[in-house]
């Protein structure tokens, strides 16, 4: 199966592009808190300085016809209430002073309701200044008298940097409240993928029914393409199984006909070379009806390699099955099927293919091997892997350079007086040891045997006992 | 050109020292020493001397020039923007507020200014390292037959019964020539109505001014007078005169802070802060004789101790002042 | 033994009849589910040869039919289908053999007395003629004093020979029961395991007999 190419991820762009949108939002609530906590530190500081002011104004007299100013306590003692402050003060009429420091920068006037406010500098700091105006009658006429009062800014200041970091926490939080529920809406955008991937993933290869979970809008599409894509696969899949059962019927029957027939002449038959042609037709019957079995086996076998399950599989009960169901054949042949260490493994796989395996190897060491020989099968489990062997009595396999020509492939060649290369030849469709000539088979057996190990991850090993026979191992190494 | 830039800040220096009226002055440490830590202050050698030696002590091959002139003075001097001082001291916390609000003023924070209560430092730049106590200073015997009053409003009804006795005999200060008498009657004018009671009443019995604490103490201590109000306690606590009682009135007593701070014209100004560190760190320290507590003793006192503060520029302001004077002057010059 | 055949392709059937005949078996042959359920019904078997493609059924729901009834009669399941297929489950259903058409004979009778010996049935295990008793599922021959375990030839040829005692068999008849078609043997391998169990029976008061020109046969003396 080829992996998809992955290309981003829906919940990293939704999760990136809504931490944009946080970051953005997060510094713009900063500024707006430090902004609004500047105007009301800078409002409340006018608002003091202004009644400061206006308690001076208040105090205004006219006495023996010039303007006295009987400066409240409070209207200073005031200004320095939490931050101690630096105070200033003008009173002028029209633009004589009539007491207070005379440099004070005058805010501009015509502000509403005769207030005005200025920050400035003044004698080496920087302060905030409030102005109040108000006409005065006196003996030389009309006037405006206008008082001012500033003030430090070391409150402001200290304001400030609190309000600064406040709306550093207040952005902060924002940004972390913001960021978990970016994370929440992404899960949750994405759950419905999720889900569908879960319900989907979580089926064996072989379950094709339609999705019928409800799916949000955005997905009914997809939905439908792909119930609509498993279902042309479910009917390929159903006919080509469909035709391969109903070949093999239809080339068996016929040939269980014939065999049968064949069986029946042949006992009625005497003459010795007649028997001898009956029996040939017989073994001529047996190896097309084994050829046509071993072909629609490898065409199941890949079908079904196709959508390998991962069942987990009992491989010392399946070896034993296997061994005792063959135990009959090889009593005819009059072989010994012994087996040795038979040690408890598992693997993830397809119990029929791997039984099918087994079943050929065995089938091979019955039929390759000279009667009244043992045949030995082991299952070891080894740190490295696990190994199930079948090892005969037979000619073994037969040197390199036999057979025409070799190729690439998993199986390797075991020890090193083994043939190189032999194992690669041997399971070559249709490839037979040179050695087994009269035997019939068709030489499917090894590659059907091979094509299963190797998609269950592991290496047909072929290789020659010391005694001379040939010894099959089918190696699963742990992973 | 440097050296002519030298040569004037120190023509000017020289005229400024020789513009002021110096009191006292003393050269504490050897003369040759390697620098020197310039001091204006208002208070009496004798009472400041431990401070200056126990730093001196400590700190070897330094001088220390110690020139003592009236509060008027200082102000004088210090808001000249010349003064060739590095650390002035007053008792006179309204000019030293000023100084410090109009720019006059280095700001000084170390581990020790952090420490201090609120009350005893303004804005970084005024530092008080001393409660005074306003007192009453009386004669015993003239209070034999009445008993010592403990409150103004006792003393308002002694003297009111005994005109002929005190008329001619009491004193206080005139607060048109003494800042610190001038801060004492305005702080004491917004605290109570009583202090224009007394004051009319010293007024009718021919009060006599004063320019100094020093000089009504001594004054009351030989007789010349028999009340002498709102004397300096400090100074009369330490003269522990035979004959008369020192009294701190028991409706409230006004509490001044005697401050100092650096002028921005300070040469020396890492010096003058490590010396005014150590003044302020004996002063919250564990000598009670050096403590800022020293003439509160008694906790049984209402005490209005005057804020470091603003408020303080107040009756600096011209108006203001003029409007007090006048109004004090009718109350104590009846004539 | 009594087979019961269930099989709808006719001409493989009459076959299969004909063959197991020459053995001397009896056989039923029932040509759909309908029929062979009449036959279970009425009669007992020694073993049922079942197709499982049939005109009126899956030879499978038969299976299960026939477990339900508490029928036990082995059964082996005969098909055309791939091996790989739908074995599994059948023998899941209750099968206890299969077997993929065309059908080896011999292998069907190796596997008829394989699955006979795994159900352990005791009537067809322990065979006894005169002295010596004949253990077919673990292959132990008692002869006189001695328990001898008989290899996998002599075994077989043992069995057909004490299967019908007296009767005359003949070495191509052996061939073609005890070696299968792509064996090339000659009659001269049933010569040897006729000696090897002339050894095992000396002794005893049974003996194989050489009936000359005709073949062998077990008898006791």
């Amino acid at each position: 199966m080829t992996a998809p190419v992955v290309q981003g991820s829906i919940r990293r762009r939704l999760l990136l592009l809504q931490l944009c949108a946080s970051v953005l939002l997060a510094v713009l609530v900063y500024f707006l808190v430090q902004s609004v906590a500047r105007q009301v530190a800078q409002q409340s500081q006018d608002n003091i300085l202004t009644a400061s002011a206006l308690s001076v104004i208040d105090s205004a007299r006219i006495v023996d016809g010039s303007v006295m100013v009987d400066l409240p306590y409070a209207a200073l003692s005031m200004l320095d209430s939490i931050t101690d402050e630096r105070v200033f003060y003008a009173v002028r009429l029209g633009d004589e002073l009539v007491t207070g420091y005379a440099d004070l920068p005058r805010p501009p006037r015509g502000a509403a309701r005769g207030s005005a406010q200025l920050s400035a500098e003044f004698l080496g700091e920087a302060v905030r200044i409030a102005a109040v105006t108000r006409p005065f009658a006196t003996d030389l006429g009309r006037n405006v008298l206008e008082v001012s009062v500033a003030q430090t800014l070391s409150g402001q200041r200290q304001t400030l940097a609190w309000t600064s970091r406040l709306s550093l926490a207040v952005g902060a939080g924002f940004f972390a409240l913001t960021v978990v529920l970016a994370l929440l809406i992404a899960r949750a955008t994405i759950q419905p993928l999720d889900r569908l991937t879960a319900s989907v993933s979580r089926r064996g290869p072989t379950d094709l029914r339609p999705v019928n979970a409800p799916v949000p809008q955005e997905m009914a599409r997809l939905v439908t393409s792909l119930n609509g894509f498993m279902a042309r696969l479910e009917a390929s899949l159903n006919r080509s199984e469909d035709f391969i059962a109903e070949a093999a019927h239809r080339v068996r029957t016929p040939l269980a006909v014939v065999r049968t027939k064949a069986e029946i002449i042949q006992r009625h038959i005497h003459k010795p070379e007649n028997r001898k042609a009956m029996t040939e037709m017989i073994e001529a019957i047996d190896e097309s009806s084994r050829t046509a079995g071993q072909l629609l086996d490898h065409a199941m076998v890949s079908f079904r390699l196709d959508s390998l399950p991962r069942d987990r599989v009992d491989l010392q009960a399946l070896m034993i099955d296997a061994v005792e169901r063959i135990r009959p054949v090889a009593e005819i042949a009059g072989m010994r099927l012994a087996v040795g260490r038979s040690e408890p493994a598992t693997i993830l796989g397809d119990a029929i293919l791997l039984q099918s395996a087994v079943r050929n190897l065995l089938d091979n060491a019955i039929k390759y091997s000279p009667a009244e020989t043992r045949i030995e099968i082991s299952l070891r489990q080894a740190s490295d892997g696990i190994r199930l062997t079948v090892a005969d009595g037979g000619p073994g396999f037969p040197p390199r350079g036999d057979t025409a020509q070799s190729s690439a492939s998993n199986v390797q060649s075991g020890d090193n007086h083994a043939p190189p290369g032999a194992s690669d030849v041997l399971t070559e469709r249709f490839t037979r040891g040179s050695n087994a000539a009269g035997v019939v088979g068709s030489g499917l057996g090894l590659t059907i045997v091979q094509d299963v190990v190797t998609a269950h991850g592991g290496r047909l090993i072929l290789d020659n006992t010391p005694g001379g026979g040939a010894c099959a191992c089918l190696f699963f190494p742990s992973s | 050109m440097r050296l002519l830039v030298l040569s004037l800040v120190l023509s000017l220096a020289a005229q400024a020292l020789a513009a002021l009226e110096i009191e006292d002055r003393r050269l504490f440490g050897p003369p040759e020493a390697a620098r020197q830590l310039r001091i204006l202050s208002t208070t009496d050698i004798a009472i400041f001397a431990p401070r200056i030696e126990s730093y001196l002590s400590l700190t070897p091959d330094l001088a220390i020039d110690y020139v003592v002139a009236s509060s008027t003075e200082v102000m004088k001097v210090a808001s000249a923007a010349r003064a060739p001082f590095d650390l002035v001291i007053s008792s006179a916390m309204d000019l030293q507020t000023k100084l410090a609000n109009d720019g006059f003023v280095r700001r000084h924070s170390s581990e020790v200014t952090r420490d201090l209560p609120a009350w005893a430092s303004w804005n970084d730049m005024v530092f008080a390292f001393s409660q005074e106590p306003a007192a009453i200073v009386v004669s015993d015997a003239a209070f034999a037959d009445t008993g010592i009053p403990r409150s103004r409003q006792d003393l308002i009804d002694v003297l009111r019964r005994n005109p002929e006795r005190f008329r001619g005999k009491v004193g206080t200060y005139d607060v048109r020539a003494s800042g610190l008498g001038y801060l004492f009657a305005t702080q004491e004018s917004r605290v109570s109505e009583t202090y224009w009671r007394l004051t009319e009443v010293m007024g009718g019995l021919g009060a006599r001014l004063y320019c100094c604490s020093s000089e009504m103490i001594d004054a009351v201590a030989e007789g010349e007078l028999l009340v002498a109000y709102n004397v300096l306690g400090s100074y009369a606590l330490q003269r522990q005169d035979a004959g008369i009682s020192i009294i701190l009135p028991s409706d409230f007593t006004t509490i001044m802070l005697r401050t100092a701070v650096i002028p921005e014209t300070a040469t020396e100004p890492a010096l003058a802060g490590d010396f005014l560190d150590h003044i302020l760190a004996q002063a919250f320290g564990d000598d009670p004789s050096l403590s800022v507590d020293r003439w509160l003793s008694n906790s049984e006192m209402a005490l209005s101790r005057i804020n470091l503060g603003p408020g303080l520029l107040v009756y600096l302001d011209q108006l203001k002042r003029a409007a007090f004077d006048t109004e004090w002057t009718n109350a104590i010059l009846q004539d | 033994m009594r087979f019961l055949l269930i099989e709808d392709n006719v001409p493989l059937a009459g076959a299969v009849v004909d063959r197991l005949s020459l053995d001397g078996h009896v056989v039923d042959h029932a040509g759909d589910l309908e029929t062979a359920r009449d036959y279970v019904a009425t009669t007992s078997y020694d073993m049922i040869l079942l197709d499982i493609m049939l005109p009126d059924g899956d030879g499978s729901s038969f299976l299960t039919h026939l477990r339900l009834t508490e029928n036990r009669t082995p059964t082996i399941v005969l098909t055309a289908r791939s091996e790989v297929s739908d074995r599994i489950s059948l023998l899941d259903l209750g099968a206890d053999d299969y077997m993929v058409k065309p059908i080896d004979f011999a292998e069907l009778e190796a596997r008829c007395r394989a699955v006979l010996r795994r159900r352990g049935s005791s009537a067809s295990s322990v065979l006894s003629l005169g002295a010596i008793r004949f253990d077919a599922a673990s292959g132990v021959l008692h002869a006189g004093s001695e328990d001898i375990q008989l290899r996998t030839r002599e075994l077989r040829l043992f069995e057909v020979l004490i299967n019908a005692p007296g009767m005359i068999f003949s070495k191509p008849a052996l061939v073609d029961r005890l070696f299968s078609y792509d064996e090339d043997v000659s009659e001269n391998a049933i010569e040897v395991y006729v000696a090897r169990l002339r050894k095992h029976l000396a002794g005893s008061d049974v003996t194989i007999t050489t009936v000359r020109g005709l073949g062998y046969k077990l008898e006791q003396t």
